[in-house]
């Protein structure tokens, strides 16, 4: 069972737009079946070279993003701290000046001809991944008269099973937007908002070349076992 | 007995934002060249067995607007009722069938298509089975945490009076927000509805 008290409700007004986007009804609980159990299966067959490289992935041959180089790493775990192995990340950004790569983006701040935004990895067999990419900017946008969203990271992690799936974001360590932002303040708790705060990893930087900055992921569930026939609920 | 003891906490969710897209499905919003095509985009990889049939949807706002920016994916078991994943012990899936399925919808409409196959049914907890179903996954801007539900075939009418979670649910009159509506021969109509009187059943599962 997910702890709907540490994830964000449905409702909070002060991010306008899940007003009209929230369901009144209580969700409908019920044990997991293997419905819920399984999920979709991603080998490495479906990465290209450059899919974990943000800095290069869309660039013209021998260029690169502007802005501050950083290695984004950590481990994916279950919620008994064990591995979470070859399931798939897919991350998405604004540009260093804040700016996305989409049509229905307006921000003046320019977009970078040699940043597309979007990266991919898979967990190795003890659940780390890594990529490389520039730190994304801050970026204004209409909810309040005056509200701008922290530098972040989107991730999306699959896991093992569907009950597993999850959107989330990574924000920087130190950073003052993030107290600020009604998107991070939807979180009830600050324990909560501090597990997607990415620290600065001096130990794991590439000197000469990039920063590093460690975000772990957990995926609620026990690793499922065969028990009795029959998959174990998450 | 030794028991480990160790309890994290799961990350909490965020809204997946207005450019899940960029992520999710990059072609789709002309961020060609990164990825040779979006995930999800084909459930049907080759010679697939079963009945092939197409679900079709809109997801609408408590106003009754239809979202244009929602990211939907599915997840089904194949003909025979088997999983495509590792999770699935009970034999092998149809290899030219992924099960997961992911589309953005129409950029003018937000109406979203899957071409794929009529799922078998698969068992409950206690071994009765479940009524053919495709479990479904919502995220969008102002989605704080992905909403799970199930599509259920309203053309299956005695599986789904014996499936094991419809007819536990106490407001019957909310049951037939999961069918799928048949449109013709082969397509299904699913509509979401996010808030309001004709809400959908969201699942805690």
């Amino acid at each position: 069972m997910r702890d709907r008290a540490w994830h964000p409700p449905a409702l909070t007004p002060l991010y306008k737009t899940s007003v009209a986007r929230s369901p009144q009804r209580a969700p409908l609980s019920f044990a997991t079946t293997i419905s819920e159990e399984t999920s979709p299966v991603f080998g490495n067959d479906v990465l290209g070279p450059l899919d974990n490289d943000l800095i290069h992935n869309f660039a013209k041959d021998g260029a690169g993003a502007i802005g501050p180089r950083i290695v984004v790493y950590g481990r994916v775990v279950d919620e008994a701290n064990r591995p979470v192995p070859n399931t798939l990340i897919e991350v998405w950004q604004a540009n260093a000046g804040g700016r996305y790569r989409h049509k229905k983006e307006g921000y003046l701040a320019p977009l970078d001809p040699n940043f597309g935004g979007c990266g991919r990895c898979i967990t190795d067999e003890n659940g780390w991944y890594e990529f490389r990419t520039v730190q994304p900017g801050p970026y204004p946008w209409p909810n309040g008269p005056n509200d701008w969203r922290p530098a972040h990271i989107h991730f999306s992690i699959f896991g093992h099973a569907f009950a597993q799936r999850l959107i989330s974001q990574l924000y920087f360590e130190g950073d003052p937007m993030i107290w600020q932002c009604p998107i991070v303040g939807t979180i009830p708790t600050p324990e909560a908002i501090e597990t997607l705060v990415a620290k600065l990893d001096m130990g794991a930087t590439i000197p000469m070349d990039a920063r590093a900055y460690r975000f772990d992921i957990v995926l609620r569930g026990k690793r499922q076992t065969l028990f009795e026939n029959r998959m174990e609920g998450l | 007995m030794i028991r480990d003891v160790t309890r994290l906490k799961e990350t909490p969710s965020q809204t997946a934002g207005p450019y899940v897209h960029i992520g999710c499905t990059p072609n789709f919003c002309d961020i060609g060249g990164v990825y040779p095509h979006d995930l999800g985009s084909k459930l049907i990889t080759g010679d697939v067995t079963g009945e092939r049939i197409t679900i079709k949807g809109t997801v609408f706002d408590g106003t009754g607007t239809p979202l244009k920016d929602a990211l939907i994916e599915i997840w089904q078991a194949d003909s025979a009722g088997l999983y495509n994943s590792v999770n699935e012990t009970r034999g092998t899936a149809d290899a030219n069938f992924t099960g997961w399925g992911r589309s953005p919808g129409d950029m003018d409409t937000g109406e979203f298509t899957f071409e794929t196959v009529k799922p078998g049914a698969v068992p409950f907890r206690d071994g009765r089975m479940m009524a053919p179903h495709v479990t479904f996954w919502i995220v969008a801007r102002g989605i704080n945490l992905g909403l799970h539900t199930r599509m259920y075939f309203e053309d299956e009418a005695e599986a789904n009076a014996a499936d094991p979670i419809l007819s536990k649910i106490e407001h019957q009159n909310r049951v037939p927000t999961l069918m799928a509506r048949r449109e013709e021969d082969g397509v299904y109509r699913f509509d979401i509805h996010l808030q309001g009187a004709d809400e959908t059943i969201f699942f805690d599962v």
